[in-house]
């Protein structure tokens, strides 16, 4: 394991996110695992992986996102450091999906994992220079304190899995 | 004491009494979280300046960047409006409902739309209004305002939140844990968010090249809210504007930390007009994504409201840098004691409330609560953009001392103090601020000033004419003064020193606590350096305590001068009391020239900072006591537990003491309490008697676990609150560190 992927596994364990490593073969293996049904999903831009015939809606309708159990979205990177995910607002519908199940299924690349913000905020720029400028850095599940004790799960996920998928 | 006084003594009673318990054990985790995460994180002080830096360039440059995000924004096809006034913005946003046929709203926590009354105009309107952020829904359902600039229903405990929503909701099944309450919250908000027609949210910054709204929240409603209805209006005042998105990274990595102590909140969202996700039509539930029947709509809605003044004025304008973090209401030992609804205005509560209050709502707004900020300072290392709060709280308070009528009691004061404050100052204000003349008469008088002191008729007369509360005792002063005793002293008869330094006789030092003066004067001498006390000025601190600039910057001047010749001879001054160390270095930059604060504050050190150079620099402890052989009063016991003063922690020079006292072998474990609450003058304020015994138990307690200790506390305010709370002798660490008298003459 490289030093980051080690990092992001510690920083997923600290703020109660699930990690699967794979290879693009073993996606559909890792998602079984880390996929509670009904699930909807947007389509994830990483070679050799798709979600088809995974029984994941690709293409759901409003119900489907609203009684779906899991929504599985690619994450655009993710930093190590801190464990999170970066979310882009694409017309797949990333944003919802990630937001409105109770368990939120992030694919990202091994070699998207970025080591800590100075990387992220790059990469931002430059996807922000493309004109890629909506985004969601989330960390771990949802939460809230304002109930007086903490609590997981409020208005987005309560679950937060991540298949890190290794480079060829 | 006077029926205002009165009032406001019980307003904050009854405060203590139902909010207190909540506030304390939120605020002050909040606090101690972020004291780990802040010191666990090794880029917190770069990135601290750097922050700083960039939130003065962008209000420096405000009126371009408020050009670059109407056409960034314009040009996503989006919609800008920059309100003038709170009336200005909420009719906007009516106006857009309006237009939109809406019937529901949802709205994520925002201060600022707190601050223009958005939620009320828009009901007012006929609007259905819903808080989605599950403490600000709370207080929906309660009809309350926020407590804490954060955790907006702080003050609340859990089982009363679930007697108010069993009261007000009436659930088949009564709720009782905080995951029952969260999940009916989440589902009936859930509901409402899917019919809402327009999503309201706040912005935490603004990036002006694209025209990006950054959200920080950790339950996701900001999201939903954000991105479910088809339209989405961000409200933010002006100075939430930066460049561009690489001027964000140092405020994603210090605000969570600064707020809870997260590293990072759970979601940071950046949405850039209108965004590119799908539209979700909950009314037609079997189509699939994005096929509602309307685009997406954006408006940013920036609000001015006192802030293009605020830039202006010298006094407010940092606070324009302010992120809304809440780590100065955290940090704050009376916020922690009464919580956002005595420490605050309208709208914003904490250290920083007296900034924003003045600057949106008026000066006026500031006057309730801006006595409960002490100058303690402890707010000052919290803040992730270095805003001086306690400065802020000052420069206020001289402007409302300044705005007050003239009073009755003018003819007390005013041939008496030697102040150059206007007429009409609070009497108690100006008698605080003008001890140094109290004690001088004190010292002249005594011991019959202090027999008259404690003598009942004089002690109704303080209490009716100051608001001095009758529960304290006043300070004793002493007829010997430290400098009448360094003067009379015959110096040991050892080798010429080749190193010679002033003791300041501070008014505590010089006045009441003489002793501490003269273990230091001795602790100096033992370790090979000539002492000398001349008489000096006071160091302004007594009168910038009560917003009396004026006064505290003629004092500040004086002891410049006066110290002048002494730094020309090469004398460095040593200081013994925290709160006037933190005036020459903290507070001189303001009130004299650069040079002279600079010159001065080099040369200028806390009495244990000295001896740690002394030591450092090859002095030999021998001279000085070890902690086997004892002290006066500690017999030999090498346990401490020292309580450093809010100030001089401030400083940094807790690590000072704490060193000298290990290299003297002892033990010492130090306080996290913030403050004591004793404050100068704040603890003998008869409205804030109550108050400050509260905060000072929070100390007390912590001493009392540790029985068999030697306590040792840092600033004369300390020990008068020690004093009063506990039945154990109270040291300086001067009196730890010096050697005990050795019966020469004069030496006692």
């Amino acid at each position: 394991m490289s030093q980051t992927t080690a990092a992001f596994a510690e920083s997923l364990g600290r703020v109660g996110a699930t990690l699967h490593r794979t290879d693009a073969a073993g996606v559909r293996a890792a998602l079984r695992e880390a996929v509670a049904p009904p699930a909807v999903g947007s389509r994830v831009p990483i070679a050799d992986v798709s979600l088809d015939d995974a029984g994941i809606e690709t293409d759901p309708t409003v119900r489907q996102l609203r009684e779906a159990r899991t929504g599985v979205t690619p994450a655009a990177f993710a930093v190590a450091e801190y464990g999170s995910l970066a979310i882009r607002s694409r017309p797949d519908g990333d944003e919802p999906v990630s937001l409105y199940p109770e368990r939120h299924v992030a694919v990202v690349a091994a070699s998207d994992v970025l080591p800590d913000m100075d990387a992220a905020f790059e990469r931002l720029a430059a996807s922000f220079g493309r004109g890629e400028d909506s985004v969601v850095f989330a960390t771990g599940p949802s939460a809230t304190g304002d109930m007086g004790a903490l609590v997981e799960g409020v208005h987005g996920p309560r679950e937060v899995h991540v298949v890190v998928v290794e480079d060829r | 004491m006077s029926d205002s006084r009165r009032r406001r003594a019980e307003h904050i009673r009854r405060l203590m009494a139902a909010e207190g318990a909540s506030i304390r054990e939120q605020s002050s985790r909040l606090n101690r979280n972020r004291i780990d995460a802040t010191a666990d994180f090794a880029e917190t002080e770069a990135l601290r300046d750097r922050a700083r830096e960039i939130k003065a360039d962008a209000i420096a440059d405000l009126p371009a960047l408020i050009d670059r995000v109407t056409a960034a924004v314009e040009d996503g096809g989006g919609h800008v409006y920059l309100a003038d006034d709170a009336a200005d913005a909420t009719d906007y946003v009516e106006a857009v409902a309006a237009d939109r046929d809406a019937e529901t709203v949802v709205k994520s926590k925002s201060m600022t739309t707190e601050e223009i009354g958005l939620g009320d105009a828009l009901e007012a309107a006929g609007v259905d209004v819903w808080e989605t952020d599950l403490g600000e829904f709370v207080l929906q359902v309660a009809d309350e305002a926020p407590s804490h600039i954060v955790g907006p229903a702080m003050h609340k405990s859990r089982a009363e939140i679930a007697r108010l929503f069993n009261a007000h909701f009436d659930p088949e099944e009564p709720l009782e844990t905080a995951d029952e309450l969260t999940a009916f919250a989440r589902d009936f908000l859930g509901e409402r968010v899917r019919e809402a027609d327009l999503g309201i949210t706040g912005a935490n910054f603004v990036l002006a090249e694209s025209g990006t709204v950054v959200l920080v929240t950790n339950e996701g409603n900001a999201r939903k809210t954000a991105v479910t209805p088809d339209a989405h209006v961000a409200v933010a005042g002006v100075e939430k504007l930066l460049p561009s998105v690489e001027q964000l990274q140092p405020f994603v990595e210090l605000i969570a930390r600064s707020a809870t102590g997260q590293p990072i909140s759970r979601y940071l969202s950046l949405f850039s007009g209108a965004t590119d996700s799908p539209t979700l039509d909950f009314d037609r539930p079997d189509d699939p994504l994005g096929s509602g029947d309307r685009d997406r709509a954006f408006h940013l809605v920036l609000v001015d409201n006192g802030r293009t003044a605020m830039r202006e004025d010298d006094d407010l304008r940092e606070t324009l840098y302010c992120i809304r973090c809440g780590a100065c209401s955290n940090s704050c030992a009376n916020f922690q004691a009464v919580g956002g609804h005595a420490f605050g205005g309208d709208t914003y509560s904490g250290g920083i409330a007296t900034g924003w209050e003045a600057g949106v709502h008026g000066t006026d707004s500031a006057a309730e609560f801006n006595d409960l900020c002490t100058g303690c300072s402890r707010c000052v290392p919290a803040c992730p953009v270095k805003i001086d709060v306690p400065w802020i709280n000052t420069a206020i308070r001289d402007r409302l001392n300044r705005g007050a009528d003239p009073g009755a009691f003018d003819f007390l004061v005013d041939g008496l103090a030697p102040d150059e404050e206007p007429a009409g100052l609070d009497p108690q204000k100006r008698l605080f601020g003008n001890l140094g003349t109290l004690a001088t008469i004190g010292s002249a008088t005594a011991p019959v000033s202090n027999w008259l002191a404690d003598s009942t008729p004089v002690r109704l007369a303080l209490d009716r004419l100051f608001g001095i509360d009758p529960r304290r005792d006043l300070p004793e002063f002493r007829r010997e003064t430290l400098v009448d005793w360094a003067a009379d002293r015959h110096a040991g008869a050892g080798p010429e020193p080749d190193q010679e330094v002033v003791v300041y006789p501070d008014v505590y030092t010089n006045h009441v606590h003489v002793e501490r003066g003269k273990a230091a004067v001795r602790a100096l001498e033992a370790l090979g350096v000539g002492v000398v006390v001349p008489a000096l000025p006071e160091s302004g601190r007594a009168p910038l305590s009560q917003g009396m600039v004026g006064t505290a910057r003629g004092q500040a001047a004086a002891l410049a001068d006066a110290l002048a010749p002494h730094l020309d001879a090469g004398r460095d001054v040593v200081v013994l009391e925290p709160s006037d160390l933190a005036m020459v270095r903290r507070e001189y930059e303001r009130l004299v020239p650069d040079g002279t604060a600079d010159r001065l504050s080099g040369a200028t050190y806390d009495f244990a900072e000295y001896v740690y150079g002394l030591l450092a620099n090859g002095a030999d402890t021998g001279p000085l006591p070890s902690a086997a052989a004892g002290h006066t009063g500690s017999a030999g016991d090498a346990g401490v537990v020292y309580h450093g003063h809010c100030q001089g922690r401030t400083l940094g020079i807790d690590a000072y003491v704490e060193a000298v006292l290990d290299e003297l072998g002892y033990d010492v474990i130090a306080s996290d309490v913030e403050c004591c609450g004793m404050a100068g003058s704040f603890g003998y304020k008869a409205e804030y008697y109550d108050l400050s015994v509260d905060v000072g138990e929070q100390l007390a307690d912590w001493i009392r676990d540790h029985p068999d200790r030697t306590v040792v506390a840092g600033g004369a305010s300390c020990h008068e609150q020690l004093d009063a709370l506990l039945d154990r002798p109270v040291s300086y660490p001067a009196e730890l560190i010096a050697p005990v008298p050795d019966g020469r003459p004069g030496d006692a």
